[in-house]
């Protein structure tokens, strides 16, 4: 058996916007950068969002909004994420996230938060850094 | 490696107590191959044999995904746990993997008797991962009455799944182009139950015809004629006909050549573990004698050609451990 280890990420789309652009041009990112991307598709609920990441035994979960629910949505995922004791998992969102929320979402745990603009190089390399911290 | 050995006997009693997150953690080990993932096959084989495995494989594009959906709704219905496996294909140049089956089972995800995971192909050919037929074992050891597996969109040769399912769904869509052509010699002679998906569409008697053509052309004499169903995977319409049609496939097996088949299963697992162990166990001698290089460098050069240096080799090899 060789051994080989891969990065798993899941690209999730919390809450009831149905833009899963930015969601898309992320996992390919991801894919292109050779990684395993599972893709929920739209419209999850936070207990299926961490019930997927705890089946799929995820490295990282990349949450994707633009409905402006996060603040009521991503404290919820972290709360069950927790609960379950999936705390080895890294966290990140992407969308519409204003300023003034980001050091709120930090708090609970959320480690990167990327706008808007993001180079996918950028959230590639936050992925590369954070998700190889698990053993 | 105490530890790791403390670590395998506390996943693997997760797994028999059907613990989710011992599941999805052996499933892990199992795909990044450690040393420790055999002595966790190990440990759960003999908590294995008691869940019906059953296989789907057909082109892309045919409605696999949708179907399991409604397949594992259908057997919630009647009361059965169930474990799926969904393959996707690695890309063999990045070694990444897009993996969206997911996508059609999402109502699926939070059912606590339902346990899906996703699995990239990592470039092991035959239509399935290297890790499938042992992930396998893990949900069969967890307790789930039955364990699915949906293949990569398969063509023609992709037919490792029946190395792991005891029976075979093999699914075709109408319109999907030059009619059976996408279903002739190999996965044709794996079916054991035969699906024309999408049967809303106009040509879906024509498939179904087309399919019994080619098989009234197959002359080999077997019990079980494979049956060709009707599906709509979108409405559900068709599903539990299918689910019966398993179902009478099972007991079939049970009655009749179920036996059989699992001791080809078995020969063809330990024929496959040998030759790895003993491909390991060679080249692992030939690299640190440095020879290996020197042998490739030999077949660039055309000096040798790699199936007489496969052979000097071997016998150089079974010399030694007689002499030995």
């Amino acid at each position: 058996m060789q051994s080989t280890r891969k990065i798993r990420v899941l690209i999730a789309k919390p809450g009831l916007d149905s833009h899963d652009r930015g969601a898309k041009v992320v996992a390919r990112a991801l894919r292109d950068a050779g990684m395993e991307v599972i893709y929920t598709g739209l419209r999850q609920s936070p207990e299926q969002i961490v019930e997927t990441a705890l089946q799929e035994d995820v490295d990282v979960i990349g949450l994707s909004i633009l409905s402006g629910a996060h603040k009521t949505l991503f404290p919820r995922i972290m709360e069950l994420i927790n609960e379950e004791g999936l705390t080895d998992m890294v966290v990140f969102a992407g969308g519409i996230i204003p300023q003034e929320d980001m050091q709120e979402l930090r708090k609970i745990g959320i480690k990167g938060i990327f706008g808007p603009g993001t180079s996918t190089e950028t959230i590639i390399k936050f992925v590369l850094k954070n998700a190889h911290k698990r053993t | 490696m105490q530890n790791t050995v403390t670590k395998t006997e506390e996943i693997t009693s997760g797994v028999l107590a059907g613990n989710r997150r011992s599941i999805a953690r052996a499933i892990t080990i199992i795909e990044n191959g450690k040393a420790e993932a055999k002595k966790l096959i190990a440990s759960i084989y003999p908590h294995t044999g008691k869940a019906h495995l059953i296989g789907l494989t057909g082109p892309g594009g045919s409605g696999k995904s949708t179907l399991i959906e409604k397949i594992v709704r259908e057997y919630r219905r009647r009361g059965k746990t169930v474990g799926v496996v969904a393959v996707d294909p690695t890309s063999p140049f990045t070694g990444g993997a897009f993996l969206g089956d997911r996508i059609r089972m999402q109502e699926l995800s939070t059912d606590p008797d339902v346990f899906i995971r996703s699995m990239a192909t990592r470039n092991y050919p035959g239509g399935i991962a290297r890790a499938t037929k042992d992930a396998v074992k893990v949900l069969d050891a967890a307790g789930k009455d039955l364990v699915l597996v949906e293949t990569v969109g398969a063509g023609q040769s992709e037919v490792e799944i029946i190395k792991v399912a005891q029976t075979v769904v093999v699914t075709y869509a109408p319109g999907l182009g030059d009619e059976i052509q996408a279903i002739k010699a190999g996965l044709m002679e794996i079916a054991d139950i035969f699906v024309v998906n999408k049967a809303d569409r106009e040509s879906a008697d024509k498939a179904v015809m087309d399919i019994q053509a080619m098989l009234q052309l197959n002359d080999k004499k077997t019990a079980w004629k494979p049956p060709i169903l009707k599906t709509t995977a979108l409405t559900g319409e068709g599903v539990p006909e299918l689910v019966e049609k398993i179902e009478e496939h099972r007991r079939f097996l049970e009655k009749e050549v179920g036996r059989e088949r699992d001791l080809e299963k078995a020969e063809t697992e330990l024929v496959e573990a040998l030759k790895e162990g003993i491909a390991r166990s060679i080249i692992d001698e030939l690299k640190r004698e440095g020879k290996f290089e020197e042998l490739t460098r030999k077949i660039v050069e055309r000096r040798t050609d790699p199936a007489s240096a496969a052979e000097k080799l071997l016998r150089k090899q079974l010399r030694r451990r007689n002499d030995a």
